[in-house]
Order: structure tokens, then sequence, then C-alpha cells
């Protein structure tokens, strides 16, 4: 277990390398360095003693692998992802309230698309052929069929319209500055559901169907009958083996729903209006403000491939026989 | 030969029919079996023909469309949609008149809104195959007929209503077919291209360059594609003409999403590898190239004809998603995500929930992609029980 833990997290190094070249590449994107933007944007003259030492932080005389060397260097070993233009503040400072309310959410979302599945794919695989069956199996291609943002600004629209109420953004109005607090979080709990509703109805209809198509395989196997024959109660029989061998592939199925989570995040929360990542990339794209977008990329990539890593990890330990691959 | 067989008996009827039946199956090709089993397949034969049927409005956008997609009148903005009625009261019966009702404009004397009251004294008669406004279809025929439409050229017949320039949402809609179908077909094209040529590689060579490749498919696999989609279309500059524009996204959207594609071609050849009859061409000395060409590929081209269909649709919803946040495709070019833009927060939608129509679409596309993929995966393998 170890040495498989150790040899996947020696597979991570290239995979941030590759990330990091990939949201630097963003940041160099669009023409002129960014110090043109600056100045262009800046009200007043900009001084230029100050625009020197800003070429000299970000090395912008000197060679692109000099640049990405000193940008990154500053990450790794002080915290440092450069400046935000549109908002004069260190980068730092933006993201990491973001960051964990996306990851709360995609979090969230997880655990509401796993409690949902589970259960409807068993009952759908159990009575299997039934008019219940048809109908999880047409709302789940439904579901998937729906974009995220479609779906957001329909139940938008019914709840402004037959409620009278705006929906939207992580927290009333009263708290999205506030500091930490008890109340804060019981706020965030209230308004949460919507996101995570919005956000899981895709990868809830997939995983039905994983785990429809996973208990049917093993329903059919001569064990359970054998179990049937010798007069276990079909309950038992049903969650002492077989669901629990067709929860499986669902936790490897976890490697590529929780970046399609956070990926697909970011478009719902842009129509919601959620204080995560997805608005801020969104906003900093727009005004050109390449720093912030290029660390958000970079973190946003890093947080996801971190939990496709902790999911491998948690498979290998749930079914041993994966390390030996 | 089914003609020149005595008239069997009542009892063996069955029987020589179903002889018949196992000749038919033992003597026919691999399409054809492949095509059996997909009919059998009913919701699949269903998604199928409304693909081809979305294809064919794209081809035939003009035609289709009552009005241009930039046609607009001021004073016809934010109309509602508008049903149409078959029947007509006369006085004396009903007769068939197919019809919609016009409506009068009210301001509101305070705040000068305007809004529609519908007026059942104006009626609207409305016709298949009606003259409209002249057109070119694929830029050589000048014609002038629409499907549907006003049978009196000029009447406001807006069956989805109009959007904020008064523009007719139906047929903006279907000039987006064009693109947004398209845009998943090209971008699919590119990506099987890719997918082809590296899963190749990867699955007939394996080695080195197999665990290369794989680890390259892992890592695109394990990013956040949206924010990354993002990050590169927003790069794409304003200045840029549309038709280089809709090129560049369909790029971006092929480079992260041939993965999939490379992963089914390399697992087929893992398997293919090994089949006697790959191991019999290569004892036989043909090049390599050909036995790929010749003997390897056309076994897996239904599996890659399924998987294909199943990538179409992940691309119409990136490239929805994208133009909708106005970073993919830019007015002038019109798709379903462009024009869901106009309904991007709840006080347009309030005023205006048909503006959602393009959305219908966009499931309505999505929804047949997948079931077709579905049967065609189910029939790729048709020796199989």
């Amino acid at each position: 277990m170890i040495w498989y833990i150790a040899r996947r997290i020696i597979y991570l190094i290239p995979t941030l390398l590759i990330v990091s070249i990939i949201a630097f590449v963003v940041i160099q994107l669009p023409p002129g360095d960014f110090l043109a933007s600056l100045i262009s944007k800046a009200e007043e003259t900009v001084d230029q003693a100050q625009v020197d030492a800003l070429r000299e932080r970000y090395g912008l005389d000197e060679p692109i692998t000099v640049q990405y060397w000193k940008w990154i260097s500053g990450i790794i070993t002080k915290g440092d992802f450069g400046d935000s233009f549109e908002w004069n503040r260190p980068v730092s400072d933006l993201i990491w309230e973001r960051l964990g309310l996306t990851m709360v959410l995609s979090l969230f979302t997880l655990a509401f698309v796993w409690i949902v599945a589970i259960p409807i794919g068993i009952y759908s695989a159990v009575k299997k052929y039934t008019i219940g069956d048809y109908l999880v199996t047409i709302i789940g291609f439904i579901g998937l069929a729906i974009p995220n943002f479609l779906l957001a600004l329909v139940l938008m629209y019914i709840a402004f319209r037959y409620f009278g109420q705006s929906v939207g953004g992580l927290f009333s109005p009263e708290y999205i500055e506030a500091d930490w607090s008890l109340d804060r979080v019981l706020d965030l709990l209230s308004h949460i559901w919507l996101p995570v509703i919005i956000l899981g109805t895709a990868g809830t209809a997939a995983l039905i169907r994983v785990m429809r198509a996973n208990l049917l395989d093993e329903l059919s196997k001569l064990y359970v009958d054998a179990a049937r024959a010798r007069g276990l109660s079909e309950l038992k029989l049903l969650f002492k083996y077989p669901v629990r061998v067709a929860l499986n592939p669902l936790v490897s199925a976890l490697a590529w729903v929780f970046p399609a989570l956070v990926s697909g995040s970011a478009i719902t929360s842009i129509v919601l209006n959620l204080q995560t990542t997805g608005p801020l990339l969104y906003r900093s794209l727009q005004a050109q403000d390449m720093y912030l977008a290029g660390s958000l990329i970079l973190l946003v990539s890093v947080l996801t491939i971190i939990g496709t890593l902790v999911s491998d990890i948690l498979l290998a330990w749930i079914d041993p026989r994966i390390q030996l691959q | 030969m089914t003609a020149a067989m005595p008239p069997p008996a009542d009892d063996g009827a069955g029987a020589a029919a179903e002889v018949h039946a196992e000749t038919r199956i033992v003597v026919a090709n691999q399409w054809q079996l492949i095509w059996w089993k997909f009919r059998k397949h009913r919701l699949a034969m269903l998604a199928g023909l409304v693909t081809i049927f979305l294809y064919v409005v794209a081809l035939f956008a003009e035609f289709f469309a009552p009005y241009s997609a930039r046609t607009y009148s001021a004073q016809h903005t934010f109309l509602p949609p508008q049903s149409i009625n078959l029947f007509q009261w006369t006085g004396a019966g009903w007769r068939f008149f197919p019809h919609v009702y016009g409506h009068k404009v009210q301001i509101d004397q305070e705040s000068f809104k305007r809004t529609y009251v519908l007026d059942e004294t104006i009626t609207y008669p409305v016709g298949l195959f009606v003259q409209g406004e002249e057109y070119k279809l694929w830029g050589l025929f000048t014609l002038d007929v629409h499907l549907i439409g006003a049978a009196q050229f000029g009447d406001p017949v807006h069956l989805i209503g109009t959007d904020r320039l008064g523009r007719d949402v139906l047929s903006r809609t279907i000039y987006g077919t064009r693109v947004s179908m398209s845009v998943g077909l090209v971008g699919v094209g590119l990506s099987l291209l890719l997918g082809v040529i590296l899963g190749g590689i990867s699955g007939y060579y394996g080695g080195l360059i197999d665990n290369l490749i794989q680890r390259t498919i892992e890592i695109l696999r394990s990013l956040p594609t949206i924010p990354l989609w993002m990050g590169l279309s927003a790069a794409i500059p304003l200045t840029w003409p549309p038709v280089r524009v809709y090129f560049a996204i369909t790029v971006l959207l092929s480079l992260i999403g041939w993965t999939a594609l490379a992963r089914e071609v390399r697992g087929r050849f893992l398997s293919l590898k090994t089949e006697d009859f790959v191991i019999a061409a290569r004892l036989d000395g043909v090049r390599e190239i050909q036995i790929i060409l010749r003997h390897m590929v056309p076994s897996m081209t239904s599996h890659i004809i399924a998987s294909v269909t199943l990538a179409i649709p992940g691309m119409i919803l990136a490239e929805t998603a994208l133009s909708f946040l106005g970073i993919g495709l830019r007015p002038p070019v019109v798709s379903w995500g462009v024009l869901l833009q106009e309904a991007q927060n709840v006080r347009s939608i309030a005023t205006a929930p048909w503006l959602l129509f393009p959305g219908l679409a966009v499931v309505v596309a999505v929804l047949a992609m997948n079931f077709l993929g579905d049967g065609l995966r189910d029939a790729a393998d048709p020796y199989q029980a």
C-alpha cells in the first residue's frame, strides 16, 4: 500500500509541472505584457521607478523560462502568486476563501450525488424493467442532457416567478463580507442546497446508471442464486454481497466525477453568482487580470488533481487488486 | 430463391422461415448485422431520426426559418409567442383557416413599460411553403420559399416570440442549429484524428511510448476542463473574424476532448493485436501500415463511430457553455449558446421566458445524440449475443 501511494505521488510531480506550465501559458497569452495593461488602466500616470521595480520583480526583460521560474518559485517558496491589477491587491489575498468555498460546494455535491444515486441505482436494478426503472432511466438521461447553467436559469426563473424570491449567492447579503462565525456557517448551509442540486443532477444521473449496471451484473451471478436457495432473506441477500461489490466501480468513478464537478461548478457559479472561484476567474479573464486568472486555473487544477489522487488511494484501499496493476 | 421454393405446408412454414433467417444471418456482412441489431433498439432509431432531422435543418436553415437571423423589427420587441389556431368561427360554422392573433401594445403611463395584450380581432393567416424574404441557399440558389410563416408577406408572425431587438427567436434558433451542430461535428473530427493517431500508436507499439501517452491522457483527464477552456478561449483576440474564432474554439474543444477516443482506440488495438487474423497477416509479411489500415481499422470502425456519436454532445454542451458566457463564439455568429446569452439573468428571463427556447434545442440535440450513441454502442459488436 505504501509503495502504491509513493508511486502515485511520484506520478503527481510531472502532472503538477504540466499544470503549472499551462497556467503560465494562460498568463502569457494576452498580447503585450501585463505591465502595458497596468499602465493603460491606471488613472494617473504611473511612476517610472515603480514600473521598473515590477519589471524586475517578474523578470519581464528576461527570457520566458526565467519568468516562469520566478513565478513558480515565488509560489512554492513564499506563496506569492503575484498581484491582481484589477483589485490592486496580492492574488493570495483574494483567492483562498473562494477556493475553500469551491471545495465545500464540490464536496457537498459529491455527498449529495452519492446519497441520491446509490439507493436509486439499487432500486432500479432490483426492479428492473418496471415503470419505476424506466422513469428513473428517462429522468437520468434528461438530467445528463440539460446543461447545468440552463437548469440554474430555469430554477431561478421558477423561484422568481412563483415564489417571488431571487435565489442565488451562497450567503445572505449581510454575511458576504462578514468573518466566519457559526451564524455565517448556518447561513451558508441555508443557501448551498440549490447549487448542490443543480450541480449534482448530471453526476447523479451518470452514477445511477453505473450503479444499476454494476448491480445487475452482480445479481446474475451464481452465488446470489446459491444464497437465495439457502433461504437468505432478500434484503440481507442484496446488501450483504452484491451491493458491496457493485460499489467498487463507483469509488473509481469518483476520479472523474470530481473534476467534472469542479469544472461544472465554474459556469453554474457565474449564473448563480456564488462566491466561488468561477465568477472570479470569469471576471479576471474579461479584465485580462492575468496573474489572478492564471493562479486560479493553477490552484483549481491542483486541487482537482489531489482530489483524484485521494480517490485513487481510497479505491486501492477498498479493492487491493488495483495495487497490482 | 424464396420464390423458387414450393409452397410449404402450414406446419413447415415456421421452420422454413427460421432456416431462411439463419442462412440470411450467416451470409450477411458485418454492417448488415449491425443494422439489424440497431433496428431493434426503438429509442435509438427514433434518436437517429431526430439527429438526421437536426442536421437537415442545419443544412436548409434558410428554408426552415421563417425569417433571416438578422431581420429585426423595432415595433415588435419582446413579442410573446403566438400560438397557431387551425380553425376560425365565421358565424355560420368553423372553417379551416390557420392563423395567429395579433397584439395591441399598451404602454404603462408610469414606467413606460410596453406590454402586449392579445387582440383577437386581428388575425394573421399562417401557411406552409409561403413566400417570404429572399435568400440564397448555400450562396448559390436565390429562393423565397419558407417552410412556415405568414401567408401574407410582412405580417408579424413570430411563433416563438421575438428578442430585445424584435428578431424572430424561432428563426434564430434554426440558424443556430447550423453552427452548434457543426461545432460538435468538426470538433469531434479533430479529436478523432488526434485520438486515432495517438491511441493507435499507444495501443499498437506499447512499451515506453504507450506509457507516455497514457500518462498524458491521465493528466488531461484530471484537469478541470471548463476553467481551462475559459482561460484559453478568453485569449482569442476580439479582432479576429468570426470564422477564425469558430475554428479556434473547435480546436480548443478537441485539444482537450480527444482523450476518451484515444482510450477507446487503444483498447481496441490491444485486443485486436493478438487476434489470429492479425498474426496471420504479420507472418505473411504484410507491412505494418497495411496491417493497421487494411486489417485492424475496419474491425473497429463500428466502435469508433459509436464513441464519436457519444462525444459530440459533450462538444455541443461545451460550446454552448462558453458562448453563453461570452467567451466562446460571439455575435454576429448565431449559435445556441450565443442566443442563450440573451437570457443570462433572471430579469431578462422574467420579461421573456421564451428566450430559453434555444436551450430546449440543446437538450433535444444532446438527448438524441446520447440515445443514438448508446444504441450504436450496443450494435457495434453484432457477434456478441
